[in-house]
């Protein structure tokens, strides 16, 4: 798929980690995360609610609000350049221009008071350094470009439906064609008829502007559809990424598996789904070792002792599990 | 909108009635003769009993109401004062510049210092700013405004003699006045700015705007700002109240003569048109000033502006089909 | 805390939803040093007052016409009055009447206003604009005139004060559990609750009223405050308690005609007064705050 040098990539996120601080308790969001990411290329990062992907994704951004969350350590480089240190106002040229982010629930995502054309044309103008006249006209391109006439430019957020708010969004988004956009389950508070439309706006417009994406979702399908990498994420740790066919083909990691065992599949012929037992670990008492330990059917003791490390399965295909440091998991490359 | 606006001045008739109803029924079963307060106590039962012909008092209890609100609301007039010479309604209006001034100088206070208080305490939560500023007005909504109207006029009339204690004249008779009247709602107006300004920042849509690459500056007045309009404006509503009913207490300690003073004044000596007429109108203009209030939301809120408009149609839909 | 696994931090959550909402907000407004304080303050403030006969060192009445007028000295703390009564030992003792009349009247008006805007916000329909049309009339009239209009016309005294600073109290309450209700009437648990024939007081006092208290907690406790400050208003326009009983507000009215001279006399009524009421606000912010975590972070 990607035609890169072997450069660096357009997006690395180096060991990123994230904590909140919550009525004294201190909340591990994410832990030690690595992502890289092609230019025109999609990653998705796949995971439970309350994973860490939201706060992956707002850290690139940096849009985290300081307290309660801290970035502890890591780097975000965009093209090399790490975004983390810079200055606030340096920043401010990135957000929106170059990066920018599609908002999981379009009802709270629109300022209520403000007209949508305006909204849209806020951003424009302010990065394309042109007149409120033109940034008018190009809002309204945007806004037939996502299936919205023009002539509602002019009309606010309670007059539109969940769908057509999360095309605003997404027109916002979209706006300033950046270089990379985060989708943080964009269709998750849509309907199910609404939410292929949506999907196929973005993923024409990203083609239409070859932007990269990260896709945030829990939604396999989404994943299969619109993603070339993937990242499967449990309690804010990157447990196991690869390429979509090396994941689809050759899960490897037991969560991986558990999710994919919750799909109800047409094709397989099981009495029964197979979710995964339990709950997701409470983030501010992680347990010890592999973080997905208590769940997992295949536990030992040597899994609560000490950190797994993220292991190569040849290719891209990465995993975090003790039983593939022993050779025990299957090879394949 | 027109609709609704004129709706609700129609409304505020059989609210002016009602709050007639209220006070005149309350001065009714008011103890103490109006006749013997005139004539004095020297005055004979009979004298007393001729006056009371007179001037309707043994009247029955509906008959008198009938009376009275025919007056008011079919001749607009509020009656004659029973111990000056002088119809209320002229009473009123010759009071009114005063008490108007209090208030009016309160309110641009409370709005003016209030809400940038407000705003700078949010944008710093939990800096030096916020603290101090949260517990000066924590303090402001707690002291009596009557006696910090007597502390000021301690230090600034009788320790340093900067301004006069009491009496109507220029300007500087109302610098105090006006600070007591408006120091609570200075501090009210502040609370409530932070906390609806806090509440908006957090909200998803202040993220969005941040993710777009606006400055804080920007997000602040542009986006959160606006929002943040709705529940101040409230408070201002309620505090256009509270400073009405403020200068009632205030005027007599600066002794002002304004509506307040007048209205107090009757009701100690029992003078009913006063004080009935006094309270209609206080009532008219706070009736007024919360129309006012509501129609402004419409302006900074297009959903409350919609629902304005959808609530006329949905009376119309009603009426049709009761019709 | 540490060192648990997974399934003891579960069963710390069930734990916790089982100590039930009460005893959570209860442990919030205990970390909140501000409302604690206020809290203690209120509480030595009451005890003060009930004990005031055992604890003053002057008789709340006993005239001294040797020390009129004292500044305050280790003698007379707070000094002494125009008749030369000890002021510390009548604040102390006013202290009941001022505290009585905030908490009686805010309580029931509250009372009163709980059960009229229940009614209204559970039925509806024609009881409700009659209602809150009323409610809408006795608003549009000044809270302060409204008192001094009724208890100009109830008289002074204890019981009429309470009265009149009690009616002015009702149409708010009235307005805030009927607009709670209103929110709650809409939620699903409510149908539930009828689908298994709840009798309809059952579910205002079981279901309706418990998931509409949190404002109503509120603003009782800052209303305290302000009925105190109302009431104070009252007795300084020379209606509500009537001397010889000390009341705050009357001793402000009283000391009016020498503050210029000793304005000890007026400084200390007010900073009793402002200090209950800051005290009570500071524990109404806290328990705002408890109530709805949201609000704070």
């Amino acid at each position: 798929m990607s035609i890169e040098k072997k450069q660096s990539p357009f997006l690395e996120v180096k060991n990123l980690t994230v904590h909140y601080t919550s009525e004294g308790k201190k909340i591990h969001a994410v832990n030690d995360v690595s992502l890289s990411l092609n230019r025109g290329e999609t990653l998705g990062l796949v995971g439970e609610t309350g994973a860490g992907k939201t706060t992956i994704a707002k850290s690139i951004l940096r849009i985290l609000p300081e307290p309660p969350a801290h970035v502890d350590q890591g780097e975000i480089l965009l093209e090399g350049k790490d975004l983390l240190p810079l200055p606030n106002d340096e920043m401010r040229k990135i957000r929106g221009k170059r990066i920018s982010m599609i908002f999981q629930d379009p009802m709270t995502a629109l300022n209520p008071v403000m007209r949508i054309g305006r909204q849209i044309a806020e951003g424009i103008q302010l990065h394309e350094k042109i007149s409120k006249k033109e940034a008018e006209e190009k809002a309204k391109k945007m806004l037939e470009m996502v299936g919205i006439p023009a002539s509602r430019y002019k009309e606010y957020p309670h007059q539109f439906s969940g769908g057509m708010k999360q095309r605003v969004v997404i027109a916002m988004a979209l706006s300033c064609s950046p270089d990379l956009l985060l989708a943080d389950e964009p269709t998750t508070a849509l309907d199910v008829t609404i939410q292929a439309q949506v999907l196929d706006i973005i993923k024409n417009l990203q083609q239409k502007m070859n932007t990269s994406m990260i896709m945030i979702t829990h939604d396999l399908g989404i994943v299969a559809e619109v993603c070339d990498q993937v990242a499967v994420v449990y309690a804010g740790e990157i447990v196991e990424s690869g390429s979509k066919e090396e994941i689809f083909d050759h899960p490897t990691h037991p969560y991986t598996v558990g999710l994919f065992g919750s799909l109800p599949d047409i094709h397989s012929e099981v009495e029964r789904l197979s979710p995964i037992a339990g709950m997701p670990p409470d983030p501010s008492n992680l347990p010890e070792g592999c973080a997905f330990s208590p769940r997992c059917p295949y536990a030992t003791r040597e899994c609560r002792q000490g950190k797994v490390k993220l292991a190569s399965l040849g290719g891209t295909h990465m995993c975090r599990c003790i039983r593939n440091m022993k050779g025990e998991g299957e090879q394949h490359g | 909108m027109w609709k609704y606006i004129i709706k609700r001045l129609l409304w505020m008739i059989p609210v002016l009635l009602g709050i007639s109803i209220v006070i005149f029924t309350i001065m009714y079963f008011c103890p103490g003769d109006p006749a013997t307060a005139i004539l004095g106590n020297g005055a004979t039962p009979a004298a007393i009993a001729e006056k009371r012909a007179e001037m309707g008092l043994d009247e029955p209890y509906l008959v008198r109401l009938g009376d009275y609100l025919s007056q008011v609301f079919l001749h607009f007039d509020l009656g004659t004062s029973y111990f000056q010479n002088q119809s209320v309604m002229s009473g009123i209006l010759y009071r009114l510049p005063y008490t108007f001034a209090i208030a009016a100088i309160s309110m641009l206070l409370q709005i003016c210092i209030g809400t940038p208080l407000g705003i700078t305490a949010a944008v710093h939560q939990n800096g030096i700013a916020d603290r101090v500023c949260m517990i000066v007005a924590l303090g402001g909504v707690s002291i009596p405004g009557f006696w910090l109207a007597m502390m000021l006029v301690l230090v600034f009339s009788v320790q340093l003699g900067w301004l006069p204690p009491y009496g109507v004249g220029g300007l500087p008779y109302y610098i105090l006045p006006c600070v007591a009247n408006a120091f609570a709602g200075i501090a009210s107006q502040a609370r409530q700015t932070r906390s609806s300004m806090l509440e908006v920042i957090r909200s998803d849509y202040i993220v969005t705007a941040r993710a777009k690459g606006l400055s804080e500056r920007e997000i602040l007045y542009k986006h959160a700002l606006p929002n943040a309009l709705i529940p101040i404006i409230t408070v201002i509503g309620n505090g256009m109240g509270m400073m009405l009913g403020g200068t009632v207490v205030i005027e007599s300690v600066f002794s002002i003569p304004g509506i307040g003073m007048y209205t107090t004044q009757a009701i100690n000596n029992r003078d009913y048109p006063i004080v009935m007429g006094g309270v209609l109108f206080l009532g008219a203009v706070f009736s007024l000033i919360m129309l006012l209030v509501d129609v402004i939301y419409a302006f900074v809120d297009p959903r409350i502006k919609a629902q304005y408009e959808g609530q006329q149609s949905i009376f119309r839909r009603r009426r049709k089909k009761n019709g | 805390m540490a060192n648990h696994g997974a399934a003891a931090a579960a069963d710390v959550k069930v734990r916790k939803k089982k100590e039930g909402q009460f005893s959570l907000v209860m442990k919030r407004l205990s970390k909140n040093k501000v409302a604690m304080a206020g809290l203690v303050i209120i509480l030595i403030l009451f005890l003060a007052a009930i004990l005031a006969p055992y604890i003053i060192p002057y008789g709340y009445d006993a005239m001294n016409m040797a020390e009129r007028f004292a500044s305050p000295s280790l003698k007379h703390l707070c000094g002494t009055d125009e008749m030369g009564r000890d002021i510390f030992s009548r604040l102390l003792y006013g202290g009941r009447a001022s505290l009585s009349l905030g908490f009686l009247a805010t309580i029931i008006s509250t009372l009163v206003g709980m059960f009229i805007g229940s009614l209204v916000g559970y039925f509806g329909g024609v009881v409700d604009t009659v209602v809150m049309r009323f409610v809408d009339i006795l608003q549009a009239i000044p809270g302060i005139l409204l008192a001094i209009a009724i208890s100009a016309c109830l008289g002074s005294g204890f019981v009429n004060t309470i009265i009149a600073l009690s009616i002015g109290g009702v149409p708010m309450t009235v307005r805030l559990l009927r607009g709670s209700i209103m929110g709650v009437r809409k939620m699903e648990y409510l149908e539930a609750a009828q689908t298994i024939n709840c009798s309809v007081p059952r579910l205002i006092i079981k279901h309706i009223l418990p998931n509409s208290i949190s404002p109503i907690i509120v603003s009782v406790t800052m209303g305290i405050g302000n009925t105190i400050l109302m009431a104070a208003s009252l007795s300084y326009i020379g209606l509500g308690v009537q001397p010889p009983t000390p009341e705050w507000g009357a001793m402000l009215s009283a000391a009016r005609t020498y503050m210029r001279d000793y304005p000890h006399m007026v400084l200390f009524p007010g900073l009793a007064i402002a200090i209950v009421v800051l005290s009570l606000n500071m524990l109404g912010d806290g328990l705002r705050d408890a109530l709805d975590p949201k609000l704070k972070q």
